[in-house]
């Protein structure tokens, strides 16, 4: 998923009308009016688009799939019926239906048995690519910033990887992962990349890390071309070696550029979707939440609408606290700012 | 973050101005920086190199392994747009019709957000900045859940409206704070002076504001425009396998060369037909486009 990368930066830079300063040339009169007219149009939009689905879903929640008979009437009920905290517990709790009301933990190869593992997957790749992305993302960057011949068609290269569609470069990764492609040619080695557990984990990682380690390295160049070479000259002075110079100087002022990419890399690696779904279909233990919720679609649209709040209230909690954790270190006053 | 900003301010002039000064000719630590550098142009761009190789390679020799172009044909391209198995260029319209509908409908309602956004003051702002930034981040599958009942409920599914009006939920915030950054940049003196001169803050906005805007727009709507192309989670469920209106990135998914054969070149093709544009485009317009994606500065 791309969508939100062109977001990440400019997100930086929105916060700046927020920030205080000196606001200079402000329109004054009248401007309460006249900006709720122009905000009231995105905020009735996305209220129907993204508010209305997602209240309609956590209410959907709570209610049956499953076509109960009625203990009182003795008659079937339609699927729809309230029922409470069932499709939560089916999750979290792996609590699913045996017949006569009772509940068993759910059989190895349902979907409900495969919630933990999903939530597992999805954030062992979030771990795994956002940290393989950042640090070769910072060594790109630091090379980048020190090149200054093939700059620009670095950054042609860099841009490529970033506008293949994802859905191309899962195919495109598929092809180069078969047993008889072009990367087990140069290896000398004839893995089945996409028939076994980790051999397909490791090959999702090695396509998203692909595609966005070039993304995260033009934040981390960004955020490194704003850092005075002065600051580099006086610490060669004061003797400050390579290494010192990186830990001390270059790290902590490219720590607000870093932060950014790495919070929406990380929102947007939980909510991966099309990558692994067309790479491996979500087979032999590379099912993430997102997949999960889509299979579920077709089986129960109350069990599927408890899990994608799940899943909602999952990334929100990562997001809220990541925000915390980034303003914290940013603005060095926990719980303002930033916004 | 003021880091990000004049950063981006370097990176979208292209002064490329040298942070150390270079007093030697050359190195034992340059020849490290060059085989570094050859090894990211590497990487990024040999496995697209290795998709255009198959695209025009003939199916019998998938699996040579040779690093160039043999065997050439475009019978892999006659068969991605072959009309009765993939049906390609009809998802190649989707994709253009469902991405040009979409980024007007986020440009239009965006513009005057992101414009709100970047120079009035008004109670809630944060707060609006902060659910707009909440819609960008949340998880497709969060409303896809719903859309899915409420569209099968409608008879939507398998149409464009199912297609288009759900991708407002990310391109909408997206164009809101790409427009809101870019916004902040511009030479707001020159509105001042309208206002003077005694435009309405709407002529202002018009007469002033908008041509100077321009470049913004444009670049904010190619961001738009990739975003909804790429889109994939959405489309391939709301879709429903109605190839009439499906995108291209859901056909290619399940792409098809008849039973038992697996389609690894005719897929390159139809690989390279979708990524080629946008490729062009990105190398077109890279400065504006990196700038949008760092900060949005539109300075130099």
């Amino acid at each position: 998923m791309t969508l939100a990368e062109p977001a990440a930066g400019s997100t930086a830079k929105a916060s700046l009308p927020e920030k205080p300063g000196p606001k200079r040339n402000k329109i004054k009169t009248g401007e309460g009016r006249l900006a709720f007219m122009l905000v009231a149009p995105t905020i009735a939009l996305l209220g129907l688009i993204v508010g209305y689905p997602i209240i309609k879903a956590i209410f959907n929640s709570f209610l049956s799939d499953s076509r109960k008979i009625d203990p009182s009437t003795g008659q079937f009920q339609e699927p729809g019926a309230w029922t409470g905290l069932t499709n939560y517990k089916h999750w979290l709790l792996q609590q699913c239906p045996s017949g006569a009301g009772k509940t068993i933990s759910c059989p190895t190869g349902t979907l409900g048995s495969q919630f933990w593992s999903s939530i597992s997957v999805t954030v062992g790749f979030t771990v795994v690519t956002v940290l393989l992305e950042t640090i070769i993302g910072m060594v790109f960057a630091l090379m980048m910033n020190r090149a200054f011949k093939g700059r620009a068609l670095v950054r042609a290269a860099i841009l490529i990887p970033w506008a293949i569609p994802t859905a191309v470069t899962a195919k495109l990764w598929i092809v180069i992962f078969d047993p008889q492609g072009i990367l087990n040619k140069l290896l000398g080695t004839h893995f089945a990349w996409t028939s076994s557990q980790w051999p397909a984990r490791s090959a999702i990682v090695i396509a998203d890390v692909w595609k966005t380690t070039p993304f995260i390295a033009l934040l981390i160049l960004a955020g490194l071309q704003g850092i005075s070479a002065d600051i580099y000259e006086s610490a060669k002075v004061d003797g400050a070696n390579a290494w010192q110079r990186f830990v001390k100087i270059t790290l902590p002022l490219v720590k607000p550029a870093l932060a950014v990419a790495v919070i929406f890399r990380t929102l947007d690696v939980l909510r991966m979707y099309d990558l692994p779904a067309i790479l491996t279909g979500g087979a032999n233990g590379t099912t993430t939440i997102s997949i999960l919720v889509v299979k579920q679609l077709n089986s129960g649209i109350y069990s599927a609408s408890a899990l994608s709040t799940i899943t909602f209230v999952f990334i929100f909690a990562i997001a809220l606290g990541m925000v915390r954790l980034f303003n914290a270190n940013i603005v060095g006053t926990p719980g303002k700012g930033g916004k | 973050m003021t880091a990000v900003a004049h950063g981006s301010t370097a990176v979208e002039a292209g002064t490329e101005a040298p942070t150390t000064a270079p007093k030697r000719r050359f190195s034992p630590g340059d020849i490290g920086t060059l085989a570094v550098i050859a090894l990211i142009i590497f990487w990024c761009l040999a496995p697209f190199y290795w998709m255009a190789v198959l695209a025009f390679r003939d199916t019998a020799f998938t699996f040579d392994t040779t690093p160039w172009f043999n065997h050439l044909t475009l019978e892999n391209f006659r068969y991605a747009f072959n009309t009765t198995d993939n049906k390609f260029g009809r998802s190649l319209f989707n994709s253009l019709l469902i991405g040009a509908v979409v980024t007007a409908l986020a440009m239009t309602i965006g513009v005057f957000a992101g414009y709100a956004m970047a120079r009035l003051s008004f109670r809630g702002k944060g707060l609006i900045l902060a659910a707009i930034l909440g819609a960008s981040m949340f998880p497709g599958v969060a409303i896809l859940t719903p859309l899915f009942q409420l569209f099968a409920g409608w008879g939507w599914l398998g149409t464009y409206p199912a297609l288009i009006l759900p991708q407002i939920s990310f391109s909408l915030p997206l164009a809101v704070y790409t427009l809101t950054s870019f916004f902040s940049d511009m030479p707001w003196e020159l509105e001042q002076a309208a206002r003077v001169d005694g435009a309405t803050p709407g002529q202002a906005f018009r007469l002033v504001i908008f041509p100077l805007a321009a470049p913004a727009l444009f670049t904010t709507a190619i961001l738009v425009f990739l975003a909804s192309w790429n889109e994939f989670l959405l489309s391939s469920v709301l879709s429903n396998g109605n190839y009439k209106v499906e995108p291209s990135t859901v056909a290619l998914a399940k792409f098809t060369a008849g039973p038992h054969v697996v389609p690894y070149t005719q897929t390159m093709a139809a690989g390279i037909v979708v990524t080629v544009p946008l490729v062009i485009v990105v190398l077109l317009f890279q400065r504006r486009i990196v700038s949008g994606l760092t900060a949005g500065g539109v300075k130099g």
